[in-house]
Parts: C-alpha cells; sequence; structure tokens
C-alpha cells in the first residue's frame, strides 16, 4: 500500500510513518544541496537572518540538469545526502521536519531527527527524469548565484518515496538488508 | 592514409554525450526487467520499476536518466592508418563535450579540485587513447556519475592474498558503499599490471555489455561467483534490502609483477552510461 502524503507535514503525519513505508508526497519543497547548506549554515553562526523559513518545511537534496525549453526542470534525482550531515543537525533543531535524498544518514542525524520528531526520506537514485514528471512548479527562491545549487521552490505531485529513517530512529538501511542477508 | 578532420570528431563526441545521457543501453534494462521480475523484496520491486518507468521517460521525453551526467569519460582507439587533420584530437574532443553538455542540457559538474571553481561546460573530459589497427576511430563516450565513482576503490594486495583476497575486497567495497552508488550496481574489476593500469582495467570493463560473461571460462567463473556473494548481502535496491545489489560484475586481467597483485574496483550505478560510434 502506498500512504499518501502532503508537504509541509504535521507532526501527527510524520509519526505515523515507518521505516520501509512506500509513499507519495505533494506539496511544497525545498532544495539545497552542498553549496547551499554551507551557506544557510554561515549565515546561521553569522546571525544572519536566511532569506527564507525552514520551519516546518522539507528540504530536498538535488541539482537539477538544466530545463529545456518548454519543461518546468531538467532531470532532477536525489544527490547523496551524507554530505549535509555535518550541517544537517542544526537545521533540524530549527525546525525542518522532512529531508528528501539518498543513502545513510549519521548517528548524529539519526538523533536529531528522533529528537525533533522528523522524518528522512529517500527518492530512487538515478530516476531524475521520473521525478521531474512530478514536478508541477519550480522557482528560484534564494541563492541564484549557486546556479543547479541554488535553492528552488518545487511544487510537487505524487513524488514516489521510501521512508528511510523515520521519527523513532528505525532505518530501511539496517532493517532492510539484514532481513536479506544470506 | 585516410584523414579525419577534428570538426568530425567533435561533432561525433557531441552526439555521444547526449546519447549516453538520454538513452541507456538495452544490456541494461533487460537486466532491470529480470531483476525486478525476480525481486523478493516488494520494496525493492517498485524501486526497480521505477527505475524501468525513469528509462522510458528519459528516452521518450529526451531528458537525461540521471541528473549527475557526470564528468565525461571518453575513450578513443584510434586506427594506425588514420591522420587527424585540422588541430589537436584532445582539443577536438573537449570542444565536442563542451557543445553536448549545453545542447543536451546536461549538468555541467566539472570544477577545479582545490580552488572548487567550475568549468562551466564540463570539459576537461578524461581521455583515454588507445593505438589500434585499420582506417577507423572508435569513440566511446562514458559520462560517469560520482554517486558510484566515489564508492570505488583500489588496493595493492599481496601476491600471497591471491584470488580470496581479491574476492575478500571487492565484497568489502560493496558493503561499505551500500546504499550511496544508487544500488543495483554494476561491478568494474580490474586484476593485475600497475596501480593505474589496474585501474583502468576496471573503468573499461563497464564498457562491456552489461552481464556477457568474459570469454576466458575461468574469469567468466570468478564473475559468476562474486555476483552471487555480492546479491547475498541482501543490499538489495537502492541499500533497502533484497536480493538484487549488482546486476552484473565484469572482470578484466593483466599480467603483473611478482611481487605484487594491484585490484581496482570501479562502482557503476545501474545508470551505465555509454555510446560509442566508428568514423
Ligand atoms: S550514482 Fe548514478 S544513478 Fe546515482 S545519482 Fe549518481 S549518476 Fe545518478
Amino acid at each position: 500500500m502506498i500512504k499518501k502524503i502532503t508537504s509541509p507535514a504535521t507532526t501527527e503525519e510524520i509519526l505515523k510513518l515507518s521505516a520501509g513505508d512506500m509513499v507519495e508526497l505533494s506539496g511544497i519543497l525545498l532544495t539545497g544541496r552542498d553549496a547551499a547548506h554551507k551557506r544557510m549554515v554561515e549565515y546561521l553562526y553569522k546571525g544572519i537572518p536566511l532569506p527564507f523559513d525552514i520551519k516546518n518545511q522539507s528540504i530536498y537534496y538535488t541539482g537539477p540538469c538544466p530545463a529545456p525549453p518548454g519543461r518546468i526542470i531538467g532531470s532532477c534525482g536525489p544527490t547523496t545526502s551524507f554530505r549535509m550531515d555535518g550541517y544537517t543537525p542544526l537545521l533540524l533543531d530549527l525546525g525542518l521536519k522532512i529531508m528528501i535524498g539518498k543513502g545513510q544518514r549519521s548517528p548524529e542525524v539519526v538523533e536529531a531527527i528522533v529528537r525533533n520528531q522528523a522524518v528522512y526520506l529517500a527518492a530512487a537514485g538515478g530516476a531524475g527524469a521520473l521525478i521531474a514528471r512530478c514536478v508541477k512548479k519550480a522557482e528560484v527562491l534564494a541563492f541564484e548565484d549557486l546556479g543547479p545549487e541554488a535553492v528552488y521552490r518545487l511544487e510537487v505531485e505524487k513524488f514516489p518515496l521510501i521512508v528511510a529513517i523515520d521519527s523513532r530512529g528505525s532505518s530501511i538501511f539496517e532493517s532492510g538488508p539484514a532481513q536479506f542477508r544470506i | 592514409m585516410r584523414t579525419v578532420s577534428t570538426s568530425l570528431i567533435t561533432q561525433t563526441v557531441e552526439q555521444l554525450c547526449i546519447e549516453a545521457c538520454y538513452k541507456i543501453g538495452d544490456d541494461v534494462k533487460i537486466l532491470l526487467q529480470k531483476a525486478r521480475d525476480e525481486e523478493e523484496s516488494p520494496l525493492g520491486k517498485w524501486i526497480l520499476q521505477q527505475f524501468l518507468d525513469n528509462m522510458h521517460i528519459s528516452r521518450e521525453e529526451q531528458l537525461p536518466l540521471c541528473q549527475d551526467t557526470g564528468m565525461a569519460v571518453v575513450f578513443i582507439e584510434l586506427g594506425r592508418e588514420v591522420h587527424v587533420t585540422g588541430g589537436s584530437l584532445e582539443d577536438a574532443v573537449n570542444e565536442g563535450v563542451c557543445r553536448g553538455y549545453e545542447k543536451g542540457y546536461l549538468r555541467k559538474s566539472v570544477l577545479d579540485p582545490l580552488t572548487r571553481k567550475n568549468t562551466g561546460d564540463n570539459t576537461p573530459a578524461v581521455i583515454h587513447l588507445e593505438m589500434t589497427e585499420g582506417d577507423r576511430i572508435k569513440i566511446t563516450a562514458a559520462p560517469k556519475g560520482f554517486g558510484s565513482e566515489n564508492m570505488s576503490r583500489l588496493a595493492m594486495l599481496k601476491p600471497a592474498d591471491g584470488a580470496d583476497g581479491i574476492k575478500k575486497f571487492v565484497l568489502d567495497t560493496v558493503v561499505r558503499a551500500g546504499a550511496n552508488p544508487c544500488p543495483p550496481i554494476i561491478v568494474g574489476i580490474g586484476i593485475g599490471g600497475t596501480m593505474e593500469k589496474a585501474a583502468y582495467l576496471a573503468k573499461k570493463s563497464l564498457l562491456r555489455e552489461a552481464g556477457k560473461p568474459h570469454p576466458d571460462k575461468d574469469i567468466a567463473a570468478l564473475e559468476q561467483e562474486l555476483l552471487n556473494k555480492i546479491n547475498e548481502t541482501g543490499i538489495g535496491p537502492q541499500g533497502m534490502g533484497g536480493r538484487t545489489t549488482a546486476l552484473a560484475v565484469h572482470v578484466e586481467t593483466y599480467p603483473t609483477h611478482i611481487a605484487g597483485l594491484p585490484v581496482a574496483v570501479n562502482i557503476q550505478c545501474h545508470a551505465a552510461r555509454h555510446a560509442s560510434a566508428v568514423i
């Protein structure tokens, strides 16, 4: 069964998700990868307010291809999440609720997920064209100078995802392979 | 002597970069279909189906299969009887990469390793040149994404480590990579030669039709054994558990020194892109 969720999501909705659940997400996502994370955290350390509010928001780790003429966005699959791990606990403590990317996270991130009742969802790495189809609107929100690494505001519909680490800290990257190891 | 102009080389590289990123080979598609049919994990099946749908959309809508359109690795097999006119071969290839990435709306991901400043046009390419017989040039563009490239490893094993040492190193590399290289993966392995030769062989083995066994029976048996062992790890599609961790294992070997046993493992994600043309 595929669960439907919307973003921004309420804590109640997030608590209902369990590692390994298949979900379809519709709503608003902010994009951000290495350079955008670095800059966000630099702003925060310097006490400069972020040009957007991340409280209750969802971040999607992606650096899309350029949009061909007439298209909303180019291919936009997930990038490897662990490169964002150093910056993530701070953002979670500021109220970030949903992260979308691919691959495992550090123990510090898992702790921060549990502490803040957040969730980490995984998109199918390499399914960039399929995911581009789920994007209904895309506009640059901040850090435009970062090119494909700028922060975009995306409106997505039925984005296929898997609950990778749930709000209790259970991870499909541990339970899944353990079940199939011979 | 046959003359080939650099402008034809540029044009060919341009087309090959675009083709490789939009149109994944049927060899990978067939392996993915088989994996989807046989996968025991419902989650794994769902993910494999998404990859198949993605391939279809990418071909149909002319969108890159994956947004990481990689660093352009270009293999050139240059016939001895070809005379290249109109400039340097290397410049011609780089110009082709530059145009292909622009025209194909591919992502430009190449930068200076220290300043991290983007070169803006995805050049330079990594070019591998080999001399062959005849009067033709075979060009292969193999854009390589770094989710999987980053998980690749090389070891200078001791001769005493032998085949068991090789198997252990390969498995260890795949397990450490886990979900990061977007499994299911194709594992390219180079055994022998020197450090750089092993790495080159590992990369080159990925150009082989996916899943086609090595012509040497013993090497083919090693490939099969490694494939089985890798799929017994349970890592599964996207590292979330399942039977399909690798779609294929390709091994290439080369004689080495009495004192050494170099082994390189080049991990390739399921977006195993390469396109060739002979001019
Ligand atoms: S590892 Fe391969 S499939 Fe995954 S994001 Fe990189 S290029 Fe794409």
